[in-house]
């Protein structure tokens, strides 16, 4: 609606006319200038330039909708009142029937946690039929990390939903349905997310999957992700240049970020509502980094506490800018999949273990958490913690035996 | 006062200013039609400039003693205001004691935190609450939501009106013990749909909503409450012109001031936060920057102290600085935990 033109809002033709003359061809040119710039600029008095400025305001603004006819909207026209469910009863029930279209769902995790069994599995659930429990649609998965395996989704398609996967052909549907792209770069990532609003436009896909955000943007400064993030900087390396790298990081990645998050915004909120789903890294906390406002006292937090608690690679921007955050951690032998944030519930968390179907709840009560814990990423005892039951699944994809 | 001051086009003004008007008590014995002839331009310009000319120095004479100057109020009188103003609880007793009562109106009150501190909870609970009728101590009007982020939730918003009229039944109840007839009208869809919702793509759009509110409340005269979630958002992405982004946000908080006031109602916006290199070491701060923070009228910080969730004042002019526990519930935001046994999920 930005770019709507001003000589098609209906302004007086006079008027139309001076924007037209000044340059000022769009509204998002003319909100960015005061009332007394537009004066000056373009030579009318205050109150032509304010009944001009009402109107374009109008005409620009977005048309409202009471809440109520947004529920009803939601509940009669998009499939399952517009939540992608994730077949995890007990998270299903707190996302109030799944992952939920049109925000952006994030998935924060240590390395070999199981987040990319998680967007496999999301992947295959959009693409089922809607009797299912699917969306009947294509997914779109930008596999940055080149980690996405098609033999592995068919597997947890065939252990999952064997009537489906059990019929002629029916495999090849669903697998033909996820398009899976690899950009190597940044200029690839950026023309990615063109062909997707693209084929946003056609309303075919239903499912957007990113695995993972970190990689876009550490691997856009030319740095192998691995190297930037790694934990071999936490005890060893100055702090200097701990910093830098802290800054650098933080540099590229607000280019790369804003320009994702308009996209998303855009094409989310203008062209159609689908879930978007992205993963996120994990990296050691710095000494340095921020954690308490200026007029709160200093809390002498046992310092040995720090190495074994990893946060979110990407930082407070970014936190923000998701709307559900899925924390997937391991403590003392036992992985969790904790909902750190979300605007429906409170902030839980589940036992779960990866299954040769996908992921499972061990249990579907959640044990709600409380302070500091909800964003504490614990991965110590994830790597001697093996949920094998042995049928087949021997790599170490998705259950990394010590 | 001079006539460059005045809000006139700017040709107008230089025609005046080579004619040789330069004060405004030069233009205050003229005619519309002689001034008209002298600058070359219509009787109606002429006129409007006259209008202008005397409307600006009626406002700029300060003297005879008790002059009463257009559009002031005594602060015997504000004071008599403010005590009859309505506030808008935010169903945590602890919270609205720190905030005298609750959100106040006529004000803008910017509340920011960290990323799942419960923004955006605060904000549906608010949008909710407004709502309250008269007879319950509430303001029984409506509310504008402002989602920039995308982050309102109608299940949850749906969740929060449920509980909130089942406490308002329980209450009403409790005034009418003997007159059962006295029923509670609201119900949770009724809620819903005096809540208007704008989603906001781009900080154009976002200026725009701001300009044309003017406008719509104008139309919708029960609204009573404001929220924009966040105000930060779009202003932290696309921006390279740091100049032009203070301008923006600057003239954003004067007409939300405006609004707050004009209308008589609460605009509460929700801001981000942000690491900042204070006293050689990295401290959360609130987003946006140090211009920003001068804007609104109060300012709460909501932090984890412990396992809890606080509020802070941070800034008010009549609110001492202090800090109150509130939590989280299925029900929407309550009391602390701590005070009452906590309610298991399902």
């Amino acid at each position: 609606m930005a770019e709507k033109l001003i000589k098609e809002m209906g302004l007086p033709k006079s008027m139309a006319n001076v924007f037209a003359a000044r340059n000022i061809p769009t509204a998002q040119e003319a909100l960015a200038l005061t009332e007394f710039e537009l004066m000056q600029l373009l030579d009318v008095g205050m109150a032509e330039v304010s009944s001009a400025l009402a109107r374009i305001s109008e005409i620009a603004c977005p048309p409202y909708q009471t809440a109520l006819s947004l529920m009803e909207q939601r509940m009669q026209k998009e499939d399952h009142a517009g939540h992608l469910p994730t077949g995890l009863k007990g998270l299903d029930e707190a996302l109030c029937g799944g992952i939920p279209f049109g925000v952006l769902t994030e998935l924060v995790g240590p390395a070999g946690i199981g987040k990319t069994q998680i967007c496999m599995k999301l992947a295959l659930l959009a693409s089922l039929p809607t009797a299912y429990g699917g969306l009947n649609g294509h997914v779109i998965y930008i596999d940055v990390e080149s980690k996405f395996s098609s033999k592995r989704m068919i597997e947890i398609g065939v252990q999952g939903f064997p009537d489906i996967f059990n019929m002629r052909g029916m495999a090849q549907e669903m697998a033909g349905r996820i398009l899976v792209l690899r950009p190597t770069s940044l200029s690839k990532f950026t023309e990615s997310l063109q062909q997707i609003k693209d084929s946003l436009l056609r309303q075919e896909v239903k499912l957007v999957v990113i695995d993972s955000m970190t990689a876009v943007i550490s691997g856009s400064y030319g740095l192998s992700s691995d190297r930037l993030l790694s934990r071999d900087y936490g005890q060893g390396a100055p702090r200097q240049n701990l910093l830098a790298i802290g800054d650098a990081l933080f540099c590229s990645s607000d280019i790369a970020l804003s320009l994702f998050l308009s996209f998303y915004s855009r094409s989310l909120a203008e062209i159609s509502r689908i879930p978007i789903v992205v993963t996120n890294q994990v990296r050691s906390q710095t000494r340095d980094e921020g954690c308490q406002y200026s007029f709160q006292v200093q809390s002498t937090e046992d310092p040995a506490g720090y190495d074994s608690h990893l946060v979110a690679a990407l930082g407070i921007n970014w936190a923000h800018s998701v709307t559900i955050r899925l924390v997937l951690e391991a403590k003392s032998g036992q992985r969790f999949i904790k909902l750190a944030k979300s605007p429906m519930s409170p902030p839980v968390a589940f036992p779960f273990k990866i299954t040769a179907a996908g992921i499972s709840l061990l249990n579907d009560y959640g044990r709600e958490l409380k302070g500091a814990e909800i964003n504490r990423i614990h991965s110590h005892g994830h790597g001697d913690v093996i949920n094998f039951d042995g049928k087949g699944c021997g790599g170490d994809q998705w259950g990394r035996p010590a | 006062m001079e006539v460059g001051r005045l809000p006139i086009s700017a040709s107008h003004r230089a025609k005046l200013i080579s004619a040789g008007y330069t004060t405004l008590s030069s233009l205050s014995s003229l005619s519309p039609s002689y001034l008209a002839r002298e600058l070359n331009i219509t009787d109606s310009e002429a006129l409007e400039i006259l209008k202008v000319a005397s409307l600006n120095s009626r406002l700029d004479r300060t003297d005879g003693g008790q002059a009463i100057v257009n559009g002031a109020q005594t602060a015997w009188d504000m004071l008599h205001e403010e005590q009859l103003l309505p506030r808008i609880t935010t169903s945590c007793a602890d919270l609205d004691n720190i905030l005298g009562g609750g959100i106040n109106c006529k004000e803008v009150t910017e509340i920011g935190g960290v990323p799942g501190i419960g923004k955006t909870q605060l904000g549906i609970q608010l949008a909710v609450n407004v709502q309250i009728p008269v007879d319950l101590g509430g303001m029984g009007g409506k509310a504008v939501y402002i989602d920039t982020e995308g982050s309102f939730m109608v299940e949850r918003a749906l969740q929060i009106a449920e509980a909130s009229v089942l406490d308002m039944s329980e209450y009403n109840d409790l005034l009418h013990k003997e007159n059962r007839a006295c029923q509670m009208k609201l119900k949770p869809n009724d809620i819903l749909e005096s809540i208007y919702y704008f989603r906001i793509c781009s900080y154009t759009e976002q200026m725009a909503v701001i300009n044309y509110l003017d406008k719509f409340i104008s139309e919708h005269k029960d609204v009573k409450l404001v929220i924009i979630d966040s105000v930060t958002f779009h202003f932290r992405q696309d921006f390279e012109d740091l100049a032009l982004r203070t301008r923006l946000l600057g003239g954003m908080a004067l007409k939300l001031m405006n609004l707050a006031k004009t209308y008589n109602l609460a605009v509460v916006i929700f801001n981000q936060v942000t690491t900042k290199y204070m006293d050689g070491s990295f401290q959360l701060a609130l987003a946006l920057g140090d211009s920003w923070s001068h804007s609104c009228t109060n300012r709460v910080i909501l932090y984890w102290n412990g396992d809890e969730r606080y509020a802070y004042i941070d800034k008010s002019p009549s609110l001492r600085s202090a800090s109150a526990p509130f939590s989280v519930t299925t029900k929407g935001i309550r009391n602390s935990a701590s005070n009452y046994k906590r309610i298991r999920m399902m």
